[in-house]
């Protein structure tokens, strides 16, 4: 039954992952995602990490890739992206090696080399069973870690505040930007964008 | 036939490889970002599994913080994302070599 589960949440993982290099619109390369982080989530089941499991579904499938969903949409980017053109020559097969070669030397160490992991028992926390994993988690986060849960709540603030600031309309007139050497219509379009969306505004300050 | 934490490793190391080719290859810079997850994901099974096969709960802890970073960062490179796509609409990763002067 094990086994079973495994091999079609893997399945499930690995076709998704898949999606998302080949998709070529942004948006089904999210929902392509979504597909992995339910696998993945399926297999905390299958590792007795119930709470984990569902945070997984809950904040990234629910929170971070409607998200991504939502920039997708703000920006308009939904369009397919040409996937024949490659910029940069033989980035994709030097890619493809460097992936390779990497999994090659991860699978050398894990299978050839010492036939699985090996390592004592950790003494962090006992790993109860499924039952009690949320409690066993919540006490061990909330006393021998609470320090790191507190320094998360900053980072969250620190990031909310980033995004804020990063995401305002700046006032006052742009230096447009140095057009970049690709010829592409929306390159050139970008700048002269920029200027004329910003005259307005700077306009409207100067009579109120 | 029982799954064992190997399965899970490779599983996982497969996953960080086809993320990290995708971060490679993919222009578009929400997809990049999307690659990132998907790496983020293969560590955090290879977290959960070991934790699981060492009996400790570490593993699980790691990968509570690791979620919260992760988010973290979508919503701060989310917004990077937005402001240079309002000034350079349409733009790639490569138009942005413009930032080496």
């Amino acid at each position: 039954m094990d086994v079973a589960v495994f091999i079609v949440s893997a399945v499930v993982v690995l076709s998704g992952a898949v999606g998302v290099l080949l998709a070529r619109n942004p948006v089904h390369a999210a929902l392509f995602l979504v597909e992995t982080l339910f696998g993945v989530a399926v297999l905390f089941v299958l590792l007795d990490a119930t709470f984990l499991a569902a945070v997984q579904v809950v904040v990234y499938a629910g929170a971070i890739v409607i998200l991504f969903l939502f920039v997708i949409m703000l920006l308009g980017v939904d369009r397919a992206e040409d996937l024949g053109v490659e910029p940069i020559a033989g980035q994709r097969p030097l890619a493809v090696v460097i992936g390779a070669s990497m999994l090659g030397l991860v699978l050398t160490s894990l299978i050839i080399a010492v036939d699985g992991p090996t390592g004592a028992d950790g003494s962090t926390a006992p790993l109860g069973d499924a039952a009690d994993n949320t409690r066993l988690l919540g006490e061990s986060l909330f006393t021998d870690h609470v320090f790191a849960v507190e320094l998360t709540a900053l980072l969250l603030t620190v990031a909310v505040v980033g995004a804020v600031i990063l995401s305002r309309r700046p006032t006052g007139p742009l230096q447009p930007l140095p057009v970049a050497d690709v010829p592409t219509p929306t390159a050139t379009d970008g700048p002269e964008d920029a200027g004329t969306g910003d005259e307005p505004s700077a306009g409207g300050e100067g009579e109120a | 036939m029982e799954v064992t934490t190997t399965w899970y490793l490779v599983l996982g190391a497969v996953l960080f490889t086809l993320g990290a080719i995708g971060l490679l290859t993919r222009r578009n810079p929400l997809v990049m970002f999307m690659c990132v997850e998907l790496m983020l994901n293969a560590v955090t099974l290879t977290f959960v599994s070991l934790g699981a096969e060492l009996g400790d709960l570490g593993g699980q802890l790691s990968v509570f913080f690791v979620l919260v970073v992760a988010a973290a960062e979508v919503v701060v490179g989310l917004a990077v994302i937005v402001a240079i796509m309002r000034r350079r609409p349409g733009a790639t990763a490569d138009d942005l070599s413009v930032l080496g002067g």
